[in-house]
C-alpha cells in the first residue's frame, strides 16, 4: 500500500492521549489478526473507530481493555502502561471507563435496574434512595422506559438491550466510553437519539469516546475523528474530510459509495 | 490515592432578607455522594422561611451526573414547598447537565406485603400444582419422543447416525473409568463391612452370596444410575438448556428440523444404549472389589469366591439387574431433556434446571428400583 502513516493534524500535537497503543500485535493460534498497530484517542473526542467486518475492531477494543492477551506492543490508557500494573491502579482504571459490548453482555440473572446498579454498588456508597434514583436516571437518559427497569434482559428487545447495556455503562460517569457498534440494531430515530445523548455526555461530563461504528450517520454526525481499520493497522485516521479525500480503496467504497451518497446529501440538505 | 486531595463538596449559605444565597465550592460527583446529600439536607434547612433561593455553581469545581441529580432534586423539593430555586453562575456545560438530568419523580412500586400464612399456602398449593404439570408434562413428552422416535425408525435416513456415536462416546467410553472406579469401591466397602458382621458368627464365606446378590440385583444398576445422572443427565440439561437461552432451538425449528429428532432421540438411545453396558461393567468392577477385600481381609481364595459365587447366583439374579438399566437410562434422559427444555433466558435459570434435573432423574431413578423391586418379588423372579 503507498500509504505512509497518517500525519496527525497540527492541534492534535498538543491534546493529551488517554489511550495510546504503540506497534500492537494480537493473534490467535496461527493467525494474526493486527500487527504494528499504532492509535492515539485523545481526551474529549469521539473516536468513530471503522473497518470491514472481521477486520478486529472489537478484538482491538477487547485488546485495549485487557480482555484479549497481546503479543507485542504496548498499550497506555491515562498515561499509565496497563502492563505491570498493580491490580489497585488496574482497578482504578477500570473504575474509570465503561464499556458497552456489541451483544450488550448483560448479566442474564438480574434486571435492567440492577445491571445499573452493579458497578455502582461496587465502586461507590449510595443510600439506598440514591442508588435507586441514580439508576433510573440513567435508564431514562439512555431513553428507556421506566417500566423496562424491572425487566430481565431475556424480556428486552434487541435495542432496549442496547440501551441499557450504555446505562450500564454509563453508570460510573466514566471518563472514557467503549462502543461497540451502539446504534446497531436501533431504529434510525433511535440511532439519532442515541448519538444525541453521547454528544451531549461528551460534551457535559468531558467524555472520550471509542466508537466502533459502521453507522455512517454517526460518523458525520457526533464524531470528531474517525479512525480506519485494515490490514492488520490503521490505514487512515483524522476528520471526516479527510476519509472522503483518501484515496484508499476500501475508504473511497464506504466513505463515497452508494449509501454513503445519500447520507451525505441528506446531510447537506 | 488522590481520593484525599478531592476536595468535599461545600455549601454557604449567604442571606439577604427572604433571599438565601448558596455558594456551592468542591467535586459534586459521585465519590462524594454522601457529602453531597448533607449538603442537599442542610440546604433544604437552611432554606427555612426564605420565598427565594439562589444556588450560586459557579464555584464547582465539577459536577457529574450524580451531584446535578441531588440539585436538581433539592431545586424541585424546595420548590414543592413553595421557595423559588434559581441556578445562577453554572457554566455553559453544567447549564446542559442540569437539563439533561431534569428531575422527575420516580414512583417507587409498591411493596407487595401480605400475610406470611398465606404466603406458605400459596407456595404449598403451587407446588402442588407444579408436580402435577410436571407429571403430565413428562407423559406427554415421552409421547412426544415416541412419536419422533416411530418417525425415525420409518424414515432410517432421517436417523442421525453422527450424533448418536458421538453421544456413545460421551455417555458410555468416558464414563467408564469413573463408573469403574466407584463401583469396585464401594464393592470394596460392602465386602468389609460384609465380612467384620459375619465374623461374628463364622460366617464369612457367606460374604461372597452377599457381594454377589447385592451388586447384581440392585448395587450395580443404581450406582451406575446415579453417577449417570450426575454426569450426562447434568451435560444433557445444560446443553439443551443453553441451547434454548441462545434461540438456537427456535433456529432449529424454524429450518423446519424437529429439536426432539435432533438433539434428543440421538441422546436418549445413546443412554439407553450405554446404561446396561455400563451396569454390567459396574457389576465386574464391585464383584472384582468385593473378591479382593474378601481374600485380603476374609482369607476367601479366589478359587472359593468364584465357586461360591457360582452357588450363590444364577442368571436371573443377573438379568434383575440389567433388565432395570434401560429404564433408568430413559427416566434419565427424559428428565434432564425436559428440564433442558424448559429453561429462560437468565443463567441462573440454567443453573436451577441443571440441579433440578439431577436431582429429579436421582430420585426417580431410586423410585422406579423400589417398584421394580415389588415387582421381581411378586413375580418371585
Ligand atoms: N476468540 C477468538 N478466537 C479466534 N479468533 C477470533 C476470536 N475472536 C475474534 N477472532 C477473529 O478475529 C477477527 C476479528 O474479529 P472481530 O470480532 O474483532 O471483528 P470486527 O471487526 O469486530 O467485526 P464486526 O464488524 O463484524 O463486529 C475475526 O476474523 C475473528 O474470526
Ligand atoms: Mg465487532
Amino acid at each position: 500500500m503507498p500509504l505512509a502513516t497518517p500525519e496527525l493534524p497540527h492541534r492534535d500535537r498538543h491534546r493529551e492521549a488517554v489511550i495510546r497503543v504503540r506497534g500492537l500485535e494480537v493473534g490467535f493460534g496461527e493467525r494474526t489478526i493486527m500487527k504494528g498497530l499504532d492509535l492515539d484517542v485523545y481526551r474529549g473526542e469521539i473516536l468513530g473507530f471503522v473497518g470491514a467486518s472481521g477486520t478486529g475492531k472489537s478484538v482491538l477494543t477487547r485488546a485495549i481493555l485487557g480482555l484479549v492477551p497481546k503479543r507485542a506492543g504496548t498499550i497506555e490508557v491515562f498515561g499509565e502502561n496497563v502492563d505491570g500494573l498493580s491490580p489497585a491502579s488496574r482497578r482504578a482504571i477500570e473504575r474509570r471507563w465503561g464499556v458497552l459490548f456489541q451483544f450488550g453482555a448483560l448479566f442474564s440473572a438480574l434486571t435492567v435496574k440492577e445491571n445499573v446498579q452493579v458497578p455502582m454498588r461496587e465502586y461507590l456508597h449510595l443510600s439506598d434512595r440514591l442508588l435507586d434514583e441514580l439508576a433510573m436516571l440513567k435508564i431514562e437518559m439512555v431513553g428507556l422506559n421506566p417500566d423496562a427497569a424491572d425487566k430481565l434482559p431475556s424480556e428486552l428487545s434487541g435495542g432496549m438491550i442496547k440501551r441499557a447495556a450504555l446505562a450500564r455503562a454509563l453508570a460510573l460517569d466514566p471518563e472514557i466510553l467503549f462502543l461497540d457498534e451502539p446504534t446497531s440494531g436501533l431504529d434510525p430515530i433511535g440511532a439519532g437519539e442515541f448519538d444525541d445523548l453521547i454528544a451531549t455526555l461528551q460534551r457535559t461530563l468531558g467524555l472520550t469516546v471509542f466508537m466502533v461504528t459502521h453507522d455512517l450517520d454517526s460518523l458525520h454526525t457526533v464524531c470528531d475523528r474517525i479512525a480506519a481499520l485494515g490490514e492488520g493497522r490503521i490505514i487512515a485516521a483524522g476528520t471526516i474530510d479527510t476519509m472522503l479525500k483518501s484515496d484508499h480503496p476500501w475508504l473511497k467504497a464506504y466513505f463515497r459509495g452508494k449509501r454513503a451518497r445519500g447520507v451525505m446529501t441528506a446531510n447537506e440538505a | 490515592m488522590a481520593t484525599d486531595l478531592l476536595r468535599e463538596p461545600q455549601i454557604t449559605i449567604e442571606r439577604a432578607g427572604a433571599e438565601r444565597r448558596a455558594i456551592l465550592t468542591g467535586r459534586w460527583t459521585a465519590e462524594q455522594a454522601a457529602a453531597i446529600e448533607r449538603c442537599a439536607a442542610a440546604l433544604a434547612a437552611e432554606a427555612g422561611d426564605s420565598r427565594r433561593v439562589l444556588l450560586d455553581l459557579s464555584h464547582v469545581e465539577r459536577l457529574d451526573t450524580l451531584g446535578a441529580w441531588v440539585l436538581d432534586r433539592t431545586r424541585h423539593e424546595l420548590g414543592t414547598a413553595g421557595r423559588a430555586v434559581d441556578f445562577v453562575g453554572a457554566s455553559p456545560e453544567h447549564t446542559i447537565l442540569l437539563n439533561e438530568v431534569a428531575y422527575r419523580g420516580f414512583q417507587p412500586r409498591p411493596a407487595t406485603r401480605r400475610n406470611r400464612l398465606y404466603d406458605v399456602l400459596v407456595e404449598v398449593g403451587e407446588n402442588v400444582v407444579r408436580a402435577g404439570k410436571d407429571f403430565a408434562g413428562g407423559i406427554s413428552f415421552l409421547g412426544e419422543v415416541m412419536t419422533a422416535l416411530v418417525r425415525v425408525a420409518t424414515r432410517p435416513r432421517r436417523f442421525r447416525g453422527a450424533s448418536l456415536v458421538h453421544q456413545l462416546e460421551l455417555v458410555a467410553f468416558r464414563g467408564v473409568p469413573i463408573i469403574a472406579l466407584i463401583s469396585f469401591l464401594v464393592g470394596c466397602i460392602v465386602a468389609q463391612q460384609g465380612i467384620f458382621q459375619l465374623q461374628r458368627f463364622g460366617a464369612t464365606p457367606f460374604v461372597v452370596d452377599l457381594i454377589g446378590i447385592l451388586t447384581l440385583r440392585e448395587l450395580g444398576v443404581l450406582l451406575t444410575a446415579i453417577m449417570i445422572a450426575g454426569r450426562s443427565g447434568s451435560a444433557f440439561t445444560a446443553e439443551i438448556g443453553s441451547m434454548k437461552m441462545r434461540e438456537e432451538i427456535d433456529a432449529l425449528r424454524v429450518m423446519g428440523l424437529d429439536p426432539i429428532e435432533v438433539l434428543i432421540v440421538p441422546r436418549l438411545l445413546a443412554l439407553v444404549i450405554a446404561m446396561p453396558m455400563l451396569t454390567f461393567l459396574s457389576d465386574l468392577a464391585a464383584l472384582y472389589g468385593g473378591g479382593l477385600v474378601a481374600w485380603i481381609y476374609g482369607g476367601v481364595s479366589p478359587d472359593v469366591f468364584l465357586s461360591r459365587l457360582r452357588a450363590a447366583i444364577q442368571l436371573n439374579t443377573f438379568l434383575v439387574g440389567i433388565i432395570k438399566a434401560p429404564f433408568m437410562a430413559l427416566i434419565i434422559g427424559l428428565i434432564a431433556s425436559m428440564e433442558g427444555l424448559a429453561v429462560q433466558g437468565s443463567a441462573e435459570s440454567l443453573g436451577r434446571h441443571v440441579t433440578s434435573s439431577v436431582v429429579k432423574a436421582i430420585f426417580m431413578v431410586i423410585v422406579v428400583d423400589g417398584v421394580f423391586a415389588m415387582f421381581f418379588a411378586a413375580i418371585r423372579y
